[in-house]
């Protein structure tokens, strides 16, 4: 009878992955179909990069700042041990363009900005708002999650760039200003050592985590009402949100790792 | 219906939505086990049942909302289920809807929430969307309110805001879900006189689903009863109010009970929604 029960509990879950993973695939084409349809507007798109990217920038100076810091004082270190104080510039940047920026800043955005999303189109579906644009005749993809899409593809890497020039900045104080590395040494051997390569990482996989962040944080509240735990109500929109904010975290960085080992 | 003579159905307006055999389940539940049902143009057809039977469900599956596990649902004689997207919005260019709550869009204005369909599907200027706009919220008694948003509003209020918005396009049919949920009984014999009073001028087809027994049949042309997941009867109030067949009748002694109303009463009811 256990092992029936638990034959079934299988099933059911298996079923139910098949379903949800291919939910959300469908969910990206149409949206990504819908970019390309009639009468696009731009400016909900100005609207959404405003909240997504400008409403973002002082979270990203603090956090890109604090980073920076830390990786100076870290670096600063370890490098000392092998007296090669002078590549901290080098350690810094790299870290921060290939790794720390892309990440960080889509973590960021994710708790700042993906929860929102998410809990805005989740009670929107709650609400009918959704079942009321489809009966208008208004394509709720184009209406609702284009605009979104295309501003979180458009600010990430913006963001990240940001992200990337503060962090170096805060390395900077750290190391020359606190501890007294060679401002020569610190600018010439990140001058040395990042190479486009290396900023062609971070801007891939800024562009993937937007993308990501997006297209699961709006895809999470506009199915929420085929979550399995049942989504309806405050609780129905909070859960949600919070499962939204948990894989698109968990997706940046293994998509992160999947970039990095496709790129290096 | 079905004892009907050729002559009378030869009499009777078209059918705008047909629902043969419709089946729907959600996980585990049968909902519908096989609704048959159809819309005549021009009238008011009421469905009624108790709670949880799967009312909203038969609206959904005319709206194209929701697609039948079995069975067809016929819009204008176009099978919702062979429809793509274009040719599904297509077809619900002529539909207006006034959801349960309103369903207004808690970040826009109440004129901005009526423009919306005029913005989205058709090309006018802003200054006719204007006076569009202004007409309908005007026929709503709800002019006063346009920078308002629907968080300022009372339930009636943004209900009337909702049927504006449904009928901003002079739609063919419009669908009425539980259109007087939670509000008292002064507000929504409002929203039943300017139900009627926009249907009058408008001409649409209406559908309406809902609780208000017996209110609602002073507005209906037919009343169609669902219980166990299908259509027990669909015909005029009169007929159904004294119907032989047992579960109507056990619906309208459990709803109505004593409740029939008078003519007059009816009479003063017309009276006030026509002035």
């Amino acid at each position: 009878m256990i092992m029936r029960h638990l034959v079934e509990k299988l099933g059911y879950e298996t079923l139910w992955f098949l379903e949800s993973t291919g939910r959300m695939g469908l969910f990206l084409v149409r949206a990504l179909a819908s970019i390309f349809g009639k009468s696009f507007k731009f400016f909900p798109v100005v609207r959404q990069i405003h909240f997504i990217g400008a409403r973002s920038v002082f979270v990203i100076l603090f956090t890109g700042a604090f980073t920076g810091m830390v990786l100076g004082l870290q670096g600063y270190y370890t490098l000392r041990k092998f007296g090669s104080e002078g590549f901290l510039g080098s350690a810094v940047a790299l870290s921060l363009i290939r790794e720390l920026g892309p990440v960080l800043t889509a973590l960021m955005v994710i708790g700042r900005a993906g929860s929102a999303m998410c809990a805005e189109v989740g009670i929107m579906r709650n609400s009918e708002q959704i079942d009321a644009l489809e009966c208008m005749a208004v394509d709720p993809y184009r209406y609702l999650i284009v605009p979104k899409l295309l501003a979180g593809i458009m600010v990430l890497p913006l963001l990240t760039a940001i992200f990337d020039v503060v962090g170096i900045f805060g390395g900077y104080l750290v190391g020359v200003g606190l501890y007294g590395v060679n401002e020569g040494a610190f600018f010439q051997g990140m001058y040395a050592s990042v190479v486009w390569a290396d900023v062609e990482m971070g801007l891939v996989k800024s562009l993937v985590f937007g993308l990501l962040l997006v297209w699961i944080c709006t895809c999470k509240g506009f199915f929420l009402h085929l979550e399995q735990t049942g989504g309806f109500g405050a609780e129905g929109v909070s859960r949600t949100t919070t499962d939204a904010v948990v894989l698109s975290s968990v997706s940046v960085l293994v998509w992160d790792y999947l970039i990095s080992a496709l790129m290096i | 219906m079905a004892n009907m003579t050729e002559t009378e159905s030869q009499n009777l307006p078209p059918a705008v939505i047909e629902l043969l055999g419709v089946k729907k389940r959600f996980g585990r539940q049968l909902v519908l086990r096989g609704v048959d049902l159809t819309v005549r143009e021009g009238r008011t057809l009421v469905i009624v049942g108790a709670s949880g039977q799967g009312k909203s469900v038969i609206i959904k599956h005319m709206l194209g909302l929701i697609r039948p596990d079995r069975g067809t649902v016929k819009v204008f004689g176009r099978d919702l289920g062979k429809l793509g997207r274009g040719e599904m919005n297509e077809v619900r260019r002529d539909f207006g809807v006034l959801f349960q709550n309103a369903a207004l869009f808690d970040s826009m204005t109440v004129y901005d929430n009526v423009a919306l369909p005029l913005r989205e599907r058709t090309g006018q200027s802003e200054s006719a969307i204007r006076a569009n706009v202004m007409e309908k919220l005007a026929m709503m008694q709800m002019e006063k309110a346009i920078d308002k948003f629907p968080a300022q509003l009372s339930g009636g209020m943004r209900k009337r805001v909702g049927l504006a918005r449904a009928v901003v396009l002079n739609p063919k049919i419009v669908f009425f879900d539980e259109p007087t949920t939670g509000l008292d009984v002064n507000k929504s014999n409002e929203i039943y006189r300017l139900f009627y009073r926009s249907q009058q001028q408008l001409g649409y087809t209406a559908v309406i689903v809902s609780h208000d027994v017996p209110k609602i049949f002073k507005l209906a042309d037919e009343v169609a009863l669902l219980d166990e997941g299908i259509i027990q009867g669909c015909m005029p109030p009169d007929e159904f109010q004294l119907s032989e067949q047992p579960l109507i009748k056990a619906f309208v002694v459990e709803t109505m009970g004593h409740l029939y109303s008078s003519d007059e009463e009816e009479n003063g009811f017309y009276a006030q929604a026509e002035s």
